[in-house]
């Protein structure tokens, strides 16, 4: 039984230009066994917060517990090598002087009590047999592909079998077939082992598939923590909902049943806190839109121009022009759309979700055609 | 892991950063003590009025007459002139080889590389006694035939025969460094200009010329603070044709009667004010060069020039270089050293060849004591040179200590002084406090130390530049100490870059003159000043011996120390 908790953790850098809060009142619990991520974009204080559990970071305030022993914070501090942990970093770490075998060993030979040889020669094939690495223990570590590195430097986090695994970005340096494959390994083995695990990614679709909890950070901040599915049916701002998937944002005013939007009144569920007269942000995902080229006579539904068709594969890219809003959409791949044709689009009240609207933006329209990865 | 364990452990270590904080402060007073206290103390020393820097009676006697003196005026000329003509030369010669066999279809081109090494390694001295040899007015070996057949000869003795000589030895290091200046610039850059319309010239003249531009500055400004504290040619050519320099001058005013350390100090401040400056612009020109970042990490192909017939007339100038700049002293240096009385080679001396010269060298007692302590100076500076820089790396480029950019900046400020500026301020430290080492093996390692600090710590740190920080936080992610990380992880990643370093300072150590040259006993003579003694008991052919000597124990070690170094690399 291993659980993490994190409260109130802060950390300031000190940079030419003034202080850098990296993380700011950061708190959350990973249960036993549970995959934990921190998702955001660069710079939002994800490996900081990585580094201050693995005590590579010294926070300023907040404490770090596992299960009942303080790591950081109440005036102690345990350094790195004493924090049962495994971490694997973003540029792996891959000692190149070393070989595989040797690179997996270090963490058993450096351990207070290191285990006799045949022992350590056991847990070693062991750890690798886990990545599936088995039979190249004697292979120097710089000649391992991209992902035998990272599987390598897995089993170097795991051989120790630590409370605690750390990964920052293990997959971002992997070729994109590479990282799907890797994560769908990583989700396995994590489940297997049932071992506490941190994550940090920027890639919402590796949070979304690996996690059972992700928490969204925002300039040092958790904006919010959930299930992968809360986070993306009930985004709690427009910053979630642009990070945790596609969004196209419709800003309006409150009325009795629905917002204001679109040249005609949107139908959606309203919580308390959207009063008639509020401004309000309607979050529509792309693929509860739904694109025709007649009218069927529904609620919430509107005519509008295709823009923009756009075949991917398994689904039509679409945007829609509706009274100068740009709606994105997605259409089955086999229906018959022109570009330019008049279409009616239906916006499905039950996935209809009304935020209210805190100014946030998604910068310009840098997202609305990067849709390939996820 | 125990509950227990975990809070035990960590209770009863000091934090690492007090460590830190310890080592970092143990470093700073150890190179304010190699650094900050000599220059103090020429200060000082340059405006003391008795004979001890601490007595604080002061007066501007010196400085006045090295500022407003006749003789002063003329010493300003004669080093600007002599630094800037040798630069100048050696610039010349270094960039069209280098341009030559970078750029153009030239043949042999990795046999230059290894050529260039060869001056880098003979020591200055012994190329300039070689040159006096050859330059000699009545029995050189180019003047006694010019005389014989012209009626004249070329005179060494003078502004432009001091000028040759050193550009001739310092042009490798101008080959070396614009080589790798016309290396690292991206050829797609010219090629672009190219695919832009513009033909050869303007190519050359819009892109090529200003993208170099700053390489040639910093190159040029490196020439000329080198020839600028060279102590050979001014010693050995410049005091007998009466054309003095900085560097001479300090020296005499310690040797001639009666010594004058006050005035000595006062020169050796005017001579360490004009190397600042010069090393002021040239770090300008490359901070300037940075912004260009020409330089990307990749493997360049360039374009090559096609010489066609100019092919074996580029080939054959770059061989009457070598042979000039190598292949001629040596076998001038042989020469003299199987003859009992330079002379032009004739039937009759060749008869009479010799090896009464080396036996001489090899019985002498004090080249003996010179090679054995040339040896340990080199062992100990290097291996300190070595361990202290790598520590000030690390704290440099791995912690967020206040003040650890002033580590770097000490470390660094040696370039600046000249090694016989920096042999007056030592003996104005030692003169003063109380640590009886002049004279000593001592004296000259702290001199050696200080003078090597700035490329060790070149070395040293841009090695740790280049580990990935993250290599050491998974040790300690993995359960290692400091130590441990230290031993099994930081060490073995740089040791190929900590040989190479000491290697170098190892090889330049034995080569050293000008610092040692005011600071040495006859308990503590090493090699370079050993042939420059022998000089002045006007022992040529004895100089000769030695020098043939040195020059094969060098490169023997270099080819060695090379192949152990190569290997350590290939290692890791
Ligand atoms: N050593 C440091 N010194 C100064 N500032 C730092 C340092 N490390 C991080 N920062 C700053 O702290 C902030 C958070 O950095 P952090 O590395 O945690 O971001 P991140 O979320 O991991 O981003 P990325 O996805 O790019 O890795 C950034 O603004 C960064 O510039
Ligand atoms: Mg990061």
């Amino acid at each position: 039984m291993t659980t993490l908790r994190v409260e109130s953790l802060r950390k300031t850098f000190t940079a030419q230009r003034g202080a850098v809060r990296a993380v700011e009142d950061v708190s959350f619990t990973v249960e036993d066994a549970r995959f934990f991520t921190l998702l955001g974009p660069s710079g939002c204080g994800k490996t900081t917060t990585l580094r201050c559990i693995a005590g590579l970071e010294r926070p300023e305030a907040g404490t770090i517990r596992l299960d009942d022993d303080v790591l950081s914070g109440d005036g102690r501090f345990v350094p790195t090598h004493a924090r049962d942990i495994g971490m694997v970093f973003q540029s792996y770490a891959i000692w190149p002087h070393m070989t595989v075998f040797e690179n997996v060993a270090f963490p058993l030979r450096v351990s207070e009590h290191p285990p006799s040889r045949a022992e350590t020669r056991r847990l070693v094939a062991e750890a690798l047999v886990l990545v599936g690495l088995e039979g190249l223990e004697e292979r120097p570590a710089p000649q391992l592909s991209g992902g035998q590195q990272q599987r390598l430097a897995l089993a170097r986090a795991l051989v120790r079998k630590p409370k605690l695994l750390l990964l920052d970005e293990p997959l971002s340096n992997l070729d994109a077939k590479l990282r799907q494959r890797m994560r769908i390994e990583l989700r396995e083995l994590q489940r297997r082992l049932g071992i506490t695990t941190v994550y940090v990614t920027h890639d919402q679709g590796e949070a979304l598939f690996l996690s059972h909890r992700v928490a969204v950070m925002q300039n040092g901040r958790i904006v919010q923590e959930g299930r992968p599915r809360d986070l993306y049916a009930s985004p709690a701002s427009a910053f979630v909902a642009d990070f945790v998937g596609d969004a196209t944002f419709l800003p309006g005013e409150v009325v009795e049943g629905g917002v204001r939007a679109l040249g005609g009144i949107v139908r959606c569920a309203l919580s308390e806190a959207l009063t008639p007269g509020a401004k309000a942000l309607l979050v529509m995902r792309p693929e509860r839109v739904l694109v025709r080229s007649a009218p069927a006579g529904l609620v919430n539904e509107f005519a509008g121009t295709l823009r923009v068709a756009a075949f991917l594969g398994d689904h039509l890219d679409c945007i829609v022009d509706v009274v100068g809003t740009e709606l994105r959409a997605r259409a089955h791949p086999t229906a018959e759309l022109r570009r330019e044709q008049r279409v009616w689009v239906e916006l499905p009240p039950e996935h209809c979700l009304a935020i209210p609207d805190d100014g946030w933006r998604p910068r310009a329209l840098a997202r609305t055609f990067d849709d390939d990865e996820t | 892991m125990a509950a227990t364990t975990v809070g035990r452990r960590a209770g009863m270590r000091i934090p690492a950063w007090r460590a830190e904080i310890v080592v970092a402060g143990g470093a700073a007073l150890f190179l304010a003590y190699l650094t900050v206290v000599p220059l103090a103390m020429l200060l000082l020393g340059a405006v003391s009025a008795s004979g001890s820097a601490l007595d604080f009676q002061f007066t501007t006697r010196y400085l006045e007459r090295v500022v407003t003196d006749q003789a002063s005026l003329e010493l300003l000329a004669n080093s600007l002139i002599y630094a800037g003509g040798a630069a100048a030369l050696a610039f010349a010669l270094g960039t069209a080889a280098a341009w030559a066999v970078e750029r153009t279809n030239i043949p042999a081109r990795s046999l230059w590389y290894g050529l260039a090494l060869v001056p880098l390694i003979v020591p200055g001295i012994v190329h300039t006694v070689a040159w006096l040899f050859l330059l000699s007015p009545e029995i050189g070996w180019i003047n006694a035939p010019l005389k014989t057949f012209f009626g004249f000869s070329l005179s060494v003795y003078s502004l432009p025969g001091m000028i040759w000589i050193e550009g001739l030895h310092t042009a490798p290091l101008a080959f070396v460094l614009m080589s790798a200046a016309f290396r690292a610039m991206d050829p797609s850059l010219e090629e672009a200009a190219a695919a832009s319309r513009a033909d050869a010239w303007k190519t050359f003249r819009r892109v090529t010329l200003p993208l170099l531009l700053p390489s040639v500055a910093s190159v040029l400004l490196i020439l000329f603070v080198r020839a600028l504290e060279g102590f050979e040619v001014p010693a050995i050519i410049g005091v007998p044709g009466r054309i003095f320099v900085y560097t001479s001058r300090i020296y005499l005013s310690l040797k001639l009667y009666p010594p004058s350390f006050g005035l000595a100090a006062a020169y050796g401040l005017v001579l360490l004010a004009i190397s600042i400056v010069g090393l002021v612009l040239h770090r300008r020109a490359t901070r300037h060069a940075e912004r260009y970042a020409t330089v990307t990490g990749k493997g360049y192909r360039p374009r090559r020039l096609q010489l066609g017939r100019f092919r074996y007339v580029a080939l054959g100038a770059l061989g009457l270089y070598a042979f000039l700049a190598v292949v001629l002293p040596f076998l001038v240096l042989i020469y003299a050293s199987l003859v009992r009385v330079y002379s032009v080679p004739s039937l009759e001396s060749l008869r009479e060849l010799t090896l009464s010269n080396y036996s001489f060298i090899l019985e002498d007692e004090l080249t003996r004591t010179a090679v054995f302590n040339s040896l340990i100076l080199g062992l100990a500076s290097a291996t300190v040179v070595v361990a202290v820089t790598a520590v000030i790396a690390w704290i440099t480029v791995r912690t967020r200590l206040p003040g650890r950019g002033a580590l770097d900046f000490l470390a660094f400020v040696p370039i600046t002084i000249p090694g016989i500026v920096l042999g007056i301020s030592l003996i104005w430290v030692y003169f003063t406090i109380p640590i009886r080492i002049y004279g000593t093996l001592w004296i000259l390692l702290v001199a050696y130390v200080t003078r090597y600090l700035p490329y060790g710590i070149r070395g040293t740190t841009s090695a740790l530049v280049q580990i990935h920080r993250e290599l050491e936080e998974a040790a300690g992610a993995a359960g290692a100490r400091w130590w441990a990380t230290f031993r099994y992880i930081l060490i073995p990643l740089l040791r190929p870059a900590l040989v190479g370093v000491w290697i170098y300072v190892f090889i330049i150590s034995l080569r050293e003159l000008g610092a040692g040259v005011l600071l040495y006993s006859s308990q503590s003579v090493v090699l370079a000043v050993r042939i420059f003694d022998l000089r002045d008991s006007g022992n040529y052919t004895s100089i000769a011996a030695l020098s043939v000597f040195l020059i094969i124990v060098l490169v023997t070690l270099v080819s060695v120390l090379q192949r152990i170094g190569g290997r350590t690399i290939r290692e890791a």
